[in-house]
C-alpha cells in the first residue's frame, strides 16, 4: 500500500479543544435532562473522544455523565472480507441501555456503515430512549441514510483522500490532518 | 492474495501468539451471553455441522449454542442417529455432508486424528472437539481462559492434573496450552495411567497426589471413565478415591487455602471429586462451563474467517 502524505491540518489542538467543548454544550442542551444521557465511544478514538466529553460536561454542569465503550466488529457487514477475522475488544456498557438517551461518539463519520452497525450493537443491549450522533469529523460520501445530531467540522474530501484524526491518548498530539497519496495518478502500483 | 481454510486441530500446533489471541478473543465474546439479546449476527447464512460420532452432551450443547450466538445456522449429526451405525465410514458421511456446503465442521470422534483427517478432504474449516485420547483443544482454552480470570495470569502459576492422563484428551490438550503460555504443570495418577514420556509435553510427573497438591495454585481433577472399572489398570472405586480423590479433608491438610479447583465435568462425585469440594468455594467448576461457551464463540468466529494462503 502506498504511503499517505498529508496535505492539510483540518483542525489543530486549539481548534479540538474548542470543537469538543461546543459538541458537549450542544449535547446538554438539546438532552435536557442530564440524569438519563450516556456517552458511547465507538472503538478505538470514539472512546477517548467521549471521556473528553464527559470531561467537559462534568466541569461545566456538575454532573457525571456515565461512559460506555463499544466495539463493533462483530455487527461490521464486511467482517469476513479480509484475510483473517479482526480483532474482537470487550464492550464495555457500566450503565442500563434502556431508556436513556446515548449519545454515540465517533471520530469521523464517513460512509455510515460503522453507525449503521453501532446502532445494532447498541440495540441488543437495550432499548433506548433516543440514540444521537456527534462526531468530530463529518467528511462526506454516506452510503447509508445517517446523519449526524453534533458534528465539530465538516471537511469537504474526495475519496481518494483520507482523514485522520490523532488524539494524544492515542497518538500523542491532538489534530485532524487531511492525507492523499503523493502523486495525482500513475504512482507506485503496489500488488 | 489466496484465502485459506483455518482449523482448529490441536493446541499442539498452534503458535502460542495465537493461543493467546484465543484467549483474549474469548474475553470479549463473555459479555454476549450477559445482554439482553444474546446474539450477534456475525455468522449470519453460515452452517455450523456438529458431527459427534462419540456421546457428549456438554461438549454439544455449548457448541451448539455458541453457534447459534453468532447467528449461524446449525446442524447436529450423532452416531447413534445416523448411518454410521449401517457401517458408512468417516469419510463417507463427511462427504455427504460437504455437499452440503457447511462453513465448519465441528467433530467429536473416538480416533485421535479423526478432525486432522476430514481437513485434508474436505473444503470446511474443521474444529476439533475431542479427538481419542489425542486432545480437545476448546477445553485446554477454557481453562486456561478460566485460570486467567481469576488469577490474571498463568505464567509462573503451578498447576496439578490429577487422574488418567493416560485416556484424557483434556489432560494433553491442558499441559500444552498451560505450559507454554509459563505454568509450571505437575501431573498425578496411578502409575498404570501416566503413560511414559508425558514429560515431553512440558510438565512433571509424581505418583503422590499430596505431593502433587502442595503449593499447587490450581488442583485440575480429572473424571475417571467407571468403564475403565473392570480393567487392571484401575483398583476399585473406594481405592482411587482414597489415594487419588479429592476431599475436603485433603484439600485443607494438603493444598494452599487459596487453590483453585477445577473439573472438566461431569463429575463422579465421591470418586475423583467430593460434592463438599465440587460446590464449595474454591471451587471454578460454573466458571469453566461459561467460559466454555465464549471459548467456543471465539473459535467458531477466528474459524470462520481466512488466514493468507503459505
Amino acid at each position: 500500500m502506498t504511503e499517505l502524505v498529508e496535505r492539510r491540518r483540518v483542525m489543530d489542538e486549539a481548534g479540538m479543544r474548542r470543537a469538543i467543548r461546543r459538541i458537549a454544550h450542544e449535547i446538554v442542551e438539546r438532552a435536557g435532562d442530564t440524569d438519563r444521557l450516556a456517552l458511547v465511544g465507538v472503538r478505538t478514538r470514539g472512546v477517548p473522544l467521549a471521556r473528553r466529553l464527559a470531561q467537559v460536561i462534568a466541569e461545566a454542569e456538575g454532573v457525571g455523565v456515565p461512559v460506555g465503550e463499544l466495539d463493533i466488529t462483530l455487527y461490521r457487514d464486511d467482517v469476513f472480507d479480509g484475510l483473517a477475522a479482526p480483532e474482537v475488544r470487550p464492550t464495555l456498557l457500566p450503565f442500563e441501555v434502556e431508556g436513556r438517551t446515548v449519545v454515540l461518539v465517533d471520530d469521523v463519520l464517513y460512509t455510515g456503515r460503522t453507525v449503521r452497525a453501532a446502532l445494532d450493537a447498541l440495540m441488543d443491549w437495550g432499548r433506548p430512549r433516543r440514540i444521537c450522533l456527534a462526531v468530530l469529523v463529518d467528511r462526506g460520501h454516506r452510503e447509508l441514510p445517517i446523519h449526524a445530531d453534533f458534528v465539530g467540522a465538516t471537511v469537504e474530501t474526495t475519496r481518494d483522500e483520507s482523514i485522520a484524526v490523532r488524539l494524544s491518548e492515542t497518538d500523542a498530539e491532538d489534530a485532524v490532518v487531511l492525507r492523499s497519496r503523493p502523486e495525482e495518478r500513475g504512482e507506485s502500483h503496489g500488488t | 492474495m489466496e484465502r485459506r481454510r483455518r482449523h482448529l486441530l490441536d493446541l499442539a500446533s498452534l503458535p502460542t501468539g495465537e493461543i493467546e489471541h484465543l484467549l483474549d478473543l474469548a474475553e470479549s465474546f463473555t459479555d454476549i451471553s450477559r445482554r439482553r439479546i444474546k446474539k450477534v449476527p456475525t455468522l449470519r447464512g453460515m452452517t455450523v455441522v456438529n458431527l459427534f460420532m462419540e456421546a457428549s452432551t456438554r461438549t454439544r450443547v455449548s457448541f451448539e449454542l455458541a453457534a447459534k450466538r453468532l447467528s449461524a445456522d446449525t446442524l447436529n449429526l450423532s452416531s447413534s442417529g445416523s448411518s454410521t451405525s449401517k457401517g458408512e465410514t468417516l469419510l463417507d458421511t463427511a462427504r455427504n455432508l460437504g455437499a452440503m456446503r457447511p462453513d465448519i465442521i465441528v467433530l467429536r470422534h473416538r480416533h485421535s486424528g479423526a478432525p486432522h483427517f476430514l481437513s485434508r478432504n474436505l473444503d470446511a474449516a474443521i474444529v476439533n472437539a475431542g479427538d481419542g485420547w489425542h486432545e480437545h483443544p476448546t477445553q485446554g482454552l477454557l481453562d486456561c481462559l478460566t485460570i486467567r480470570q481469576h488469577l490474571k495470569k498463568i505464567e509462573g502459576l503451578r498447576v496439578a492434573i490429577i487422574g488418567d492422563i493416560a485416556h484424557s484428551r483434556v489432560a494433553r490438550s491442558g499441559i500444552t496450552a498451560l505450559s507454554r503460555l509459563g505454568a509450571e504443570v505437575v501431573v498425578c495418577g496411578p502409575p498404570t495411567m501416566v503413560p511414559p514420556g508425558i514429560e515431553t509435553l512440558g510438565c512433571t510427573v509424581t505418583f503422590d497426589r499430596d505431593e502433587a497438591i502442595a503449593d499447587a495454585d490450581v488442583v485440575m481433577m480429572l473424571r475417571i471413565q467407571k468403564e475403565r472399572l473392570g480393567e487392571e489398570l484401575f483398583p476399585s472405586e473406594r481405592e482411587y478415591a482414597r489415594r487419588y480423590g479429592l476431599s475436603r479433608a485433603v484439600l485443607e491438610r494438603a493444598a494452599r487455602p487459596d487453590a483453585l479447583v477445577m473439573h472438566p465435568g461431569p463429575v463422579n462425585r465421591g470418586v475423583e471429586l467430593d460434592p463438599d469440594v465440587a460446590d464449595g468455594p474454591q471451587s471454578i467448576i460454573l466458571d469453566q462451563v461459561a467460559n466454555g461457551l465464549a471459548v467456543r464463540m471465539a473459535v467458531l468466529y477466528h474459524c470462520a474467517g481466512g488466514e493468507a494462503a503459505a
